[in-house]
This record gives C-alpha cells, sequence and structure tokens, in this order.
C-alpha cells in the first residue's frame, strides 16, 4: 500500500501486579492504510489495550515498548507528550464504548464539541459553534441547535454517541479507533450509528480501527480482521474470505453464537486449547 | 396443559411513569417462554413485577394456580427463582460459594444442604474444588454457574432469567445457554427469559412476545419468527437489525 498510516511492528503493553508481570499485548504487528481494520477478541485478548496503547492512553505504571510504532512517519514512541497531546484527539481520535461514561455529565454538548476543536485550531468561537453545529447535522441529529444545548443525560445513548462521533470527527482527525463503539446500544440504533460512522469513515478517506467482541459484527463492517486471543494476533484475515478462516478460535468464534434459523442444540463451544495462547 | 404463569392487564407504575401498560402474558408447564425488545421496553420489569421487586399497580399475576396478592408467601419463593445479568452484581463479594448456596436453604430451613450442594454444584459442571472460593476468584461465567446453581438448589418448577449471558463472552454465553437448557430438559422447569438478542431467544424459547414502551407488540411462535411470519413492522425492525450490519 503507498500510504502506510500506521505501522505496528511487535507491540507490548506490561502491567506490574502483586504476583508479577502482566503481559496483557505480547507482540502485535499490523499494518493499517486508509481502511477498515477490525479488531476482534474477547474479554482479557488485549484488543482495548492495542487501541488504547496507540492512542497514548496506557495507565502510567504500564510500559508499552515495541520495534515500531509510527503514525504517519511519527514515532509514537519518542515524541514528547507534548507532540503527543497534539496528535490525540486531533490526528488520532477515539470513540468509546458508552456515551454515559465518555461523556462529560457537567458540560453541554455543544460544549464539549467545541472544547475539542479550540483545543486543537485557532477558531472564533463563534465559527467553532457553526462547526459543531454542522458536525452535529452530519451525525445526522434532527434539531443540532437545540441538542447544542443538552447535557449527556438530557440525550439518549444513541444520541449520545453520535455525538461522541461529532466530537471525535469535528478535527478531521486521518485515523479513527472506535473501541466498541455500539455495544451499550440496542440493536437497531446499533445500525444507525454504524451506517453513519461508514458514511463518514468513507467520506473522508479515515483510517478506522474498530474494536470489538462481535466477530460477524466487525467482519460485515471491516475490508480486514485482526483476530487476537490472549495478548496475541491468531489470525489477519480479509473480512470476505472470514468463511474460511484457518485458525481454530476465530471458526470457534464465528460458530458459537445462536443464529436465527439454525437449529443448533446444543450449540457448538469452544475448545480452548494451551497452544493457542503459545 | 396447564398454564405455569398467568398475567393479566399487569400495570408497573413508578412516580408518574407507566413502565407496564396492561400487559397480558401466559406461560404453560414446561415451556420455555422468551420476553424480547429494547432497553426500556419494560421486559426486565415484568419479571420483577413477578417476583415482587416492582410496584404493581393493578392486575393480576398466577402462578402455578395461585393468584399472588400483595406479599408472596414462602412457598412462591421456594418454586420460582431469579438469575440476574450482572454475574458481578449478583454474587456477595464476601461470601464462599458454599455459603452463598447455604443461604437459600437456611432461609427455607432445608436439612440436607451437604447433598444439595454438592449436586447443584455437580450440575453447573463447577467440581468440589470451586465450593470454598469467593466470587472475585471466578470468571464470568462461573459467577454465572454460581446464580444458576444457587436457583436450582431450591429445586424449583419456574426459572426467571434475566439477560442470563449478555454480560459473557460468546463462546461463554454458548456454554451457558447449553448448560440452562440442559438443566430445563433434566428437571422439567418453565422458563420465562428476557433477552435483546432475537437469536438467542429463537435458540432457547418457543414462544415469545415482542415487548416496546411498556406493551406488548405481538406474541409467536419461535418457528414463526425464523420464517419471518410476523405481522408488526416493530418486529421486521428488530428481525433486521439482528441481520447485522449490510453496506448500501
Amino acid at each position: 500500500m503507498s500510504d502506510m498510516l500506521l505501522e505496528v511492528d511487535d507491540l507490548r503493553v506490561t502491567f506490574p501486579t502483586r504476583t508479577g508481570l502482566v503481559q496483557a499485548v505480547r507482540g502485535v504487528s499490523f499494518s493499517l492504510g486508509r481502511e477498515r481494520l477490525g479488531i476482534v477478541g474477547e474479554s482479557g485478548s488485549g484488543k482495548s489495550q492495542t487501541g488504547r496503547a496507540i492512542m497514548g492512553l496506557t495507565p502510567p505504571q504500564a510500559e508499552v515498548s515495541a520495534k515500531k510504532l509510527a503514525f504517519d512517519g511519527i514515532d509514537l514512541l519518542s515524541v514528547s507528550p507534548r507532540q503527543r497531546r497534539s496528535l490525540r484527539g486531533n490526528r488520532i481520535a477515539m470513540i468509546l464504548q458508552d456515551p454515559k461514561y465518555s461523556l462529560d455529565p457537567v458540560m453541554t454538548i455543544g460544549r464539549q464539541i467545541v472544547e475539542t476543536l479550540r483545543t486543537h485550531e485557532k477558531v472564533s468561537k463563534a465559527e467553532a459553534r457553526e462547526r459543531a453545529l454542522a458536525m452535529l447535522q452530519a451525525v445526522q441529529i434532527r434539531d443540532p441547535a437545540r441538542v447544542f444545548d443538552l447535557y449527556p443525560h438530557e440525550v439518549s445513548g444513541g444520541m449520545g454517541q453520535r455525538a461522541m462521533i461529532a466530537m471525535m470527527l469535528v478535527t478531521g482527525p486521518e485515523l479513527m479507533i472506535a473501541d466498541e463503539p455500539t455495544s451499550a446500544l440496542d440493536v437497531t440504533v446499533q445500525l444507525d450509528v454504524l451506517k453513519i460512522l461508514d458514511k463518514l469513515v468513507a467520506e473522508r478517506g479515515m483510517g478506522l480501527i474498530f474494536i470489538s467482541h462481535d466477530l460477524r459484527l466487525v467482519s460485515s463492517f471491516c475490508d480486514r480482521v485482526v483476530v487476537m486471543y490472549a495478548g496475541k494476533v491468531v489470525e489477519q484475515i480479509k473480512a470476505s474470505e472470514l468463511r474460511d478462516a484457518q485458525h481454530p478460535y476465530t471458526r470457534g468464534l464465528l460458530n458459537c453464537m445462536p443464529r436465527i434459523g439454525f437449529e443448533r442444540h446444543p450449540l457448538p463451544v469452544l475448545d480452548r486449547k494451551p497452544e493457542w495462547a503459545a | 396443559m396447564t398454564a405455569s404463569i398467568i398475567v393479566e392487564g399487569l400495570e408497573v407504575v413508578f412516580d408518574r411513569f407507566r413502565a407496564l401498560k396492561g400487559v397480558s402474558l401466559e406461560v404453560r408447564e414446561g415451556e420455555s417462554y422468551g420476553l424480547v425488545g429494547e432497553s426500556g421496553s419494560g421486559k426486565s420489569t415484568l419479571l420483577r413485577a413477578i417476583t415482587g421487586l416492582a410496584p404493581v399497580a393493578s392486575g393480576t399475576v398466577t402462578v402455578n394456580g395461585k393468584t399472588l396478592g400483595k406479599t408472596r408467601d414462602k412457598a412462591f419463593y421456594r418454586d420460582v427463582q431469579m438469575v440476574f445479568q450482572d454475574p458481578y452484581g449478583s454474587l456477595h463479594p464476601r461470601q464462599t460459594v458454599d455459603r452463598l448456596l447455604q443461604e437459600p436453604l437456611a432461609v427455607h430451613g432445608i436439612a440436607d444442604g451437604e447433598r444439595r450442594i454438592e449436586r447443584a454444584l455437580d450440575e453447573v459442571g463447577l467440581g468440589k474444588g470451586f465450593r470454598f472460593r469467593y466470587a472475585h476468584q471466578l470468571s464470568g461465567g462461573q459467577r454465572q454457574r454460581v446464580a444458576i446453581a444457587r436457583a436450582l438448589i431450591l429445586e424449583p418448577s419456574l426459572l426467571l432469567l434475566d439477560e442470563p449471558t449478555s454480560a459473557l463472552d460468546a463462546s461463554v454465553q454458548a456454554e451457558v445457554l447449553n448448560l440452562l437448557e440442559e438443566v430445563r430438559r433434566r428437571r422439567k422447569l418453565t422458563f420465562l427469559m428476557v433477552s435483546h438478542d432475537l437469536a438467542i431467544i429463537t435458540h432457547m424459547c418457543e414462544r415469545l412476545m415482542v415487548m416496546q414502551n411498556g406493551e406488548a407488540v405481538e406474541t409467536l411462535s419461535a418457528s414463526q419468527l425464523i420464517g419471518h411470519r410476523v405481522s408488526e413492522d416493530y418486529t421486521r425492525n428488530l428481525l433486521r437489525a439482528s441481520e447485522g450490519f449490510v453496506r448500501v
């Protein structure tokens, strides 16, 4: 690929605990162009810590190391915290799982979007407001002027998540990391939010990392899927070829969910092999 | 076939908010019945109203031929057990599994605790080794197994399941669903199960009710749903949504 947006080579995240070091991410490598990449795994597989390490949000006590962790040619491990801050929220943005917890409860939605924008760009208050309203419109909020002045608790989960997307997109990032962006939402709302995300990512030509536990959802949304297990990548596969997945873990994950119209009693369960984690 | 639960015109009101607006349903003995809907549809409130955890404003609930009054007697709480969504919140953090399982036995004055605890743990696939552990030493799936064991230990006839697997990973979910099906078959239990996931409900239940805004939208059999023979647009929407994301 001509323009590599993100290169990750042998990424490791280690947490000190009372019982010794725990490696949450153990040598993850992948690269990303302007495409949609899914990272799938179960809880504890290290998928979120991978996203956070790229974003620079790893807790201070943990140690991040990698042979290479570069965004658009910038080595993320050696840049100053100040430079890192200017990237975060500006050129790299992140959507979190639950708008109930990730939006500031004592600030109106509009002010939060304006704050993000004015942190990274020199714009007048009036212009920032205009752009925030336009962004709320872009995430298909019907009455942006009204929602602008609402507090997060006054909107529904779907609306909150749209506001979150608006906030993250207002600076025009090149890389978006979405960590379970729809897991806290109802199924029908989920699809609306995904449609909006899909449209905006395609229009703006962003790179997207979509982190989720739902393999089927990710494969319908992304171009490529990275499957993680116990801190490692067990398989990288094109979403369209997921049906021919080789690794038993990937196949097991695909297989174990009940599906409408497929009667299977009992459901197939994963037979975890110790060598998967080796 | 006799009815296990008959709910007629059930209304639940919190202050001025009507969470349930006159819902009726009938669950036959030995049947597995599902409630589906989005958050706020009143599906969990319906379960809670049956057990007496939500304020019933009007309507009646009849369980195994007995119409329930304002307070429920001990026999009811022995016959009807509930498994909650969050296995992290529903087990006492400072009690061992053994103590957790003793509690319902002590409440109901049942003597052969030793045998029952061993049997219940065995039945949910946790060996004796788990008996003296604390909840924090268990994984999410193991905790949900303990919660199921606690429900089974009183040998109920009816289990109320409130999203029993939505906090679990997909592979663990499959194990817990299999376990639930197995205990239902073995003990000839009646299930009333709540989930937001249509696929889980069609997998587990023979009949189901779709709910929205505290009202019943429609009642279907699982095969009607699988064959897309539904009459309401709302149900059709839910079905479409559960098929996943489709790029236009």
